[in-house]
């Protein structure tokens, strides 16, 4: 099985045959992706009004999936640069490179619609509570990883420098979500996790995980997409320096 | 075993010399200095926010001092001869770290006092604000220096670093700052200094392989 | 006493200086800085007591191949195998000269012996680079030629059998070139090995090679 996989992933570290397996899911990817969030966002418009929180439950239909991508996108970028740095296949790089902003939107639309969420609630447009903080953290995580590729001109160390920043921040991140959980018990103050838990049974659980299922075919196909953007414009840097 | 300790005290001319010492000081009680007229001078508030307050200068007055940490050894070819020398780029990395350590961070820790009685900080109040400082500072120049060999090769890269290194200070601050509310009623939690103690520790173990593979690649 | 006047270095080479057999030897290597191939199957050989000059246009991949060697630099293609294993067994003196600007030459001096693994012979190195009488002078206070000279001291104090120049005549006045060419001749007898690049002709060189296609 492993070997298998090894086989798979060395054929395409070849760039051009990978933009040849890219440019055939790319379609499919894109209409899967529209398909299940249209259904998504149907069925969570249909959803039976909570009776303590109304309609605003329903912001909780992007806020919880935006923040699963949020962390899935860094554990994307984490397992690509590994591969890119310890198993030297060339794709990684790309990889990381390509899903960090994505993974960066995603934290600020948790943010944003965990704001809007609690809002009415608390009163107020942000509170300290345990996985705001850590979502905060996690997009300055993102920033400082995205302004390693903008601030590093030589694109190879770069490549190099960003991933291990990856994987040495990976670590990090369990770290902060227990201190920052910790620090928040001495607290107490109104809590997103605390929202969600009254909403959720069976009734909100399925709309939830199509819109998961959604925001999770939208991140690949927005990676996808800009793996092909990234390999064109290497193609076009390599094809400009051997006219000079 | 000598070549780590040159390495350590060349640091710490250097950053003497290089005036850091004094630049750090100096923001330690600027900012201390502009506290009050941030938040009014009424003294019970200060004395409350105090020993947060001191957390957040002390951090950002290391972090100021963070690019200057590899970036005249990247610039003037010192880097590559470190990678020569007859010690392991890692205990070489350890060696400018403590030079750093005890070049910068331990002046601060002596000004706190000094510092936190312009916050309206009584004695009975520094034993667990210094020991959690004590206890958390060598991971925040160890973490530091993580963001800072990441950064090397940039120019003015200090900004980066900065961004870099914040997320990793999030713990030691949560920690630390915590152990300093214990601090106002006078009382050692061991428990929050041991955690942070850990931390130190971790980062001891873990920042210096992570920060010479950053310097290797930047020396490429 | 003038700065002309410079001692002779032989004590600081001794006979035998290095483990035997010191040799050098690459085969087909590779350079690549970015998506650019900057040359390939280069392969030389360089026994005890023999120098190799590179020679190349700017931008041929000198100081990379000297990079590579020192081991800063991986490898694109080919092997490097030495008589002993790096980083031990190198000095590379580059054109930037790793000398701090805040320091005293005496500080330098006293530092580099400890950075080295050497004892301190600050006094005697002095003469011998030509800096006698200027042990309190600040390095920033020193000029082009002179730095250069201070850099060369852990050649002094470390004895190690491959030498990495990149450039080593710049900014030097005759003296200075005197100098290289002594401690060079005083190296090599003592069965060491040099790789140097250059502009100009080496006196000590006893191979040549050049980088980079001709136009």
């Amino acid at each position: 099985m492993l070997k298998a996989l090894e086989n798979i992933s060395a054929f395409y570290a070849n760039p051009t045959r990978f933009m040849k397996l890219a440019a055939r899911l790319h379609a499919p990817l894109w209409i899967l992706a529209s398909a299940l969030l249209a259904y998504g966002l149907f069925r969570a418009w249909h959803v039976p009004e909570d009776y303590q929180q109304g309609e605003t439950v329903k912001i909780m239909f992007v806020h919880v999936p935006a923040a699963w991508m949020a962390l899935f996108g860094y554990s994307f970028i984490f397992f690509a640069s590994v591969t890119a740095l310890i198993f030297r296949h060339p794709l990684g790089h790309v990889a990381a490179r390509a899903a960090a902003p994505v993974g960066a939107t995603f934290t600020l639309i948790a943010l944003v619609t965990g704001s809007l969420w609690g809002q009415p609630m608390w009163g107020t447009w942000w509170v300290w509570d345990a996985r705001l903080t850590s979502m905060l953290v996690l997009l300055f995580v993102y920033l400082g990883y995205i302004a390693i590729w903008q601030a590093i001109e030589e694109p190879t160390r770069a490549a190099r420098t960003a991933a291990l920043l990856a994987i040495v921040g990976f670590i990090n991140v369990p770290i902060v979500k227990f201190s920052v959980d910790w620090w928040n018990t001495l607290h107490q103050p109104a809590s997103v996790s605390r929202l969600a838990r009254s909403a959720l049974h069976a009734d909100f659980l399925y709309p939830l995980l199509i819109m998961g299922a959604a925001f999770l075919a939208l991140f690949l196909a927005l990676t996808l997409t800009r793996m092909q953007m990234e390999i064109l414009r290497q193609k076009l840097r390599v094809r400009r320096m051997s006219a000079n | 075993m000598s070549v780590f300790w040159a390495i350590c005290r060349q640091h710490m001319v250097l950053a003497w010399r290089g005036g850091h010492t004094t630049l750090a000081f100096a923001f330690l009680f600027i900012g201390v200095t502009l506290m009050p007229f941030g938040l009014g001078p009424d003294l019970a508030l200060l004395q409350a926010l105090a020993p947060g307050l001191l957390w957040v200068v002390l951090i950002m007055a290391l972090l100021t001092s963070l690019d200057r940490l590899f970036q005249a050894d990247y610039e003037d070819g010192s880097l590559d001869q470190m990678m020569l020398m007859p010690l392991p780029l890692e205990l070489v990395v350890l060696g400018k770290l403590l030079g750093h350590y005890m070049a910068l961070v331990l002046p601060l820790l002596l000004a706190v006092p000094l510092a936190g009685l312009l916050l309206n900080l009584a004695p009975a109040h520094l034993p667990m604000l210094l020991l959690a400082m004590l206890a958390g500072s060598p991971a925040l120049v160890l973490l530091g220096g993580i963001g800072a060999s990441l950064a090397v090769s940039v120019r003015r890269g200090g900004l980066l670093t900065v961004l870099l290194s914040l997320p990793f200070y999030v713990p030691v601050m949560i920690f630390g700052a915590g152990a300093s509310q214990q601090a106002l009623a006078g009382e050692i939690d061991e428990t929050r200094l041991a955690i942070l103690g850990l931390l130190s520790l971790a980062s001891l173990l873990a920042a210096p392989v992570a920060i010479a593979a950053a310097l290797r690649n930047a020396v490429r | 006493m003038t700065e002309n006047t410079m001692a002779k270095p032989q004590k600081f080479f001794l006979p035998n200086a290095y483990p035997e057999p010191a040799f050098l030897k690459l085969e087909s290597l590779a350079c690549s800085r970015g998506l650019r191939l900057l040359f390939e199957g280069v392969s030389q050989t360089l026994k005890a007591g023999e120098a190799l000059a590179l020679y190349g246009a700017n931008g041929s991949g000198k100081t990379s191949l000297l990079r590579q060697i020192a081991g800063f630099l991986p490898l694109a293609a080919g092997t490097i195998s030495f008589g002993d294993t790096p980083p031990n067994a190198v000095h590379f003196i580059g054109h930037a000269d790793g000398l701090k600007n805040a320091l005293s030459v005496g500080e330098t001096l006293a530092l580099d012996a400890a950075l080295w693994g050497a004892p301190d012979t600050t006094t005697d190195l002095l003469p011998l680079l030509g800096l006698q009488n200027r042990a309190w002078q600040k390095v920033a206070d020193l000029s082009a030629g002179q730095r250069r000279r201070l850099a060369l001291a852990k050649l002094y104090l470390a004895p190690r059998p491959l030498w990495l120049l990149d450039e080593p005549m710049t900014a030097l006045d005759t003296a200075g070139q005197e100098l290289i060419d002594t401690l060079a001749g005083a190296h090599l007898a003592a069965g060491g090995l040099i790789v140097a690049s250059s502009h100009m002709p080496l006196a000590f060189a006893t191979k040549e090679l050049v980088l980079g296609a001709p136009a």
